[in-house]
């Protein structure tokens, strides 16, 4: 049997995933980190991003976060994050009209927009994009 | 002697105060399952974020850029931030006075110091708006129950630590009913800000991480989350522990509605004979006095 880790990911509202996992690739903040059994302890903070792991019985997975930290140790990942989404629990055409709503706000940037904000926005986006085409 | 219909009358108007009062049992112990599986569901996050912060602080500490993170600061405590969490709704018991009672002690025990009061339901609103200064009110938020989101509660903690960071003020304190089981609450008062850094012994040292960004900088992220969950999980107690009051509070006036059914109806029953009694009395006197 290959070595497993387990992968708990959590908001704050709830513990969305609790799986053991082959292995996981997590969107940290200074890039995709990619995780298999006995990985180094490692903690980080994460951006917006997609979340994959391939679980036990060969499955691969995929999952929206957005934000928050990760703490890896040998044989358990941990992802805190703002809010994760589920593939089936985006809505495909409302993510992609979100996506053409910031980008028009990004292409003509004006005064009192808040470029940080448009630019999360953004990402946003397109991560939910993303993870709806699986 | 009250008559006949005058005592059922009242029986009939008991019997529709408990029925009211039944209704409202269950439909508090319907909201109350949900608001527990709220809080249930999100300690999971909460005792992860505490230990990953326990582990980052021990690993910053010393460090100089560390200690200077605002939320850390700590200044004479001369303005003082209370967030009261109370409920929207009566009716539930001792619940909202229990925690007036305590707001006041603290206003009491931090004389001499400016107090202002972020009220998060109705019931601290209304009481301390012409007595003590409110800083800012969030109605409507614990009526939701189940349906509170993180979101929401965010509102109160960014304005809070938005201030705290400003100098505006010098530390929070959080007065809050803590959901301990249906029939008790726990009235708890915790120092929000600033933050006091638990001082991990050196039994379990913190672990060996390699660290993507410097303890500092994680920290400083951290901490600001560590407030808003500390705010979000005391709303959610809050919710579950008002349901449970109301539950309890409603399933007493249940009780004592039938014992006062019961009693008016041993009355009633006690006039209705009286009178038959007496009717008996006159119809045989009637024919004594024919003979």
């Amino acid at each position: 049997m290959a070595a497993t880790f387990e992968l708990e990911v959590a908001t704050p509202e709830k513990l969305v995933i609790q799986a053991t996992c082959i292995e996981a690739q997590i969107p940290g903040a200074e890039g995709e980190l990619g995780i298999l059994p006995g990985h180094a302890a490692l903690l980080s903070s994460l951006t917006s991003g997609v979340l994959r792991y391939k679980a036990k019985d060969g499955r691969d997975e995929v999952l929206a976060i957005h934000g928050g930290w990760v703490e890896v140790q040998p044989t358990l990942v941990r992802v805190l994050t703002d809010a994760a989404e589920n593939p089936d629990a985006i809505d495909k055409a409302r993510a992609e009209e979100s996506l053409k709503r910031a980008q028009s706000r990004l292409a003509n940037v004006v005064e009192n927009v808040d470029f940080a904000r448009a630019l999360n926005a953004l990402k946003r986006a397109q991560v939910r994009v993303e993870v709806a085409k699986k | 002697m009250p008559s006949l219909i005058d005592i059922r009358r009242r029986v009939r108007s008991v019997k529709n105060t408990q029925q009211i009062t039944k209704a409202m049992k269950m439909v508090a112990a319907a909201k109350l399952r949900r608001a527990q599986e709220r809080v249930i569901s999100a300690r999971p996050y909460a005792t992860m974020l505490e230990q990953m912060l326990a582990s980052v602080s021990g690993a910053a500490r010393g460090d100089d850029k560390a200690s200077e993170l605002p939320l850390l600061a700590v200044r004479p405590e001369k303005r003082v931030q209370l967030i009261l969490v109370t409920a929207d709704r009566g009716l539930a018991g001792g619940f909202n006075t229990n925690l007036i009672k305590a707001a006041q002690r603290f206003l009491a025990e931090h004389q001499g110091q400016e107090i202002v009061i972020e009220a998060v339901g109705r019931k601290g609103r209304d009481f301390f708006a012409k007595r003590a200064k409110l800083s800012g009110e969030h109605i409507g938020l614990v009526n939701k129950v189940a349906k509170l989101t993180y979101a929401e509660t965010q509102a109160v903690t960014q304005r809070v630590t938005e201030r705290y960071i400003n100098g505006e003020i010098d530390a929070v304190y959080l007065i809050y009913n803590e959901f301990k089981s249906v029939i008790s609450q726990k009235l708890t008062e915790t120092k929000l800000l600033p933050i006091e850094m638990k001082s991990e012994g050196g039994e379990e040292s913190p672990k060996d991480y390699i660290y993507e960004q410097s303890p500092d900088v994680l920290l400083g992220t951290l901490l600001p989350k560590y407030i808003e969950n500390s705010v979000y999980r005391a709303i959610l107690e809050s919710i579950a522990a008002e349901q449970a009051a109301r539950m309890t509070a409603m399933d007493a006036a249940s009780t004592n509605a039938a014992d006062v059914i019961e009693k008016l109806t041993l009355y009633m029953n006690r006039v209705r004979q009286a009178s038959i009694t007496k009717e008996i009395i006159e119809v045989v006197s009637g024919a004594a006095a024919l003979e």
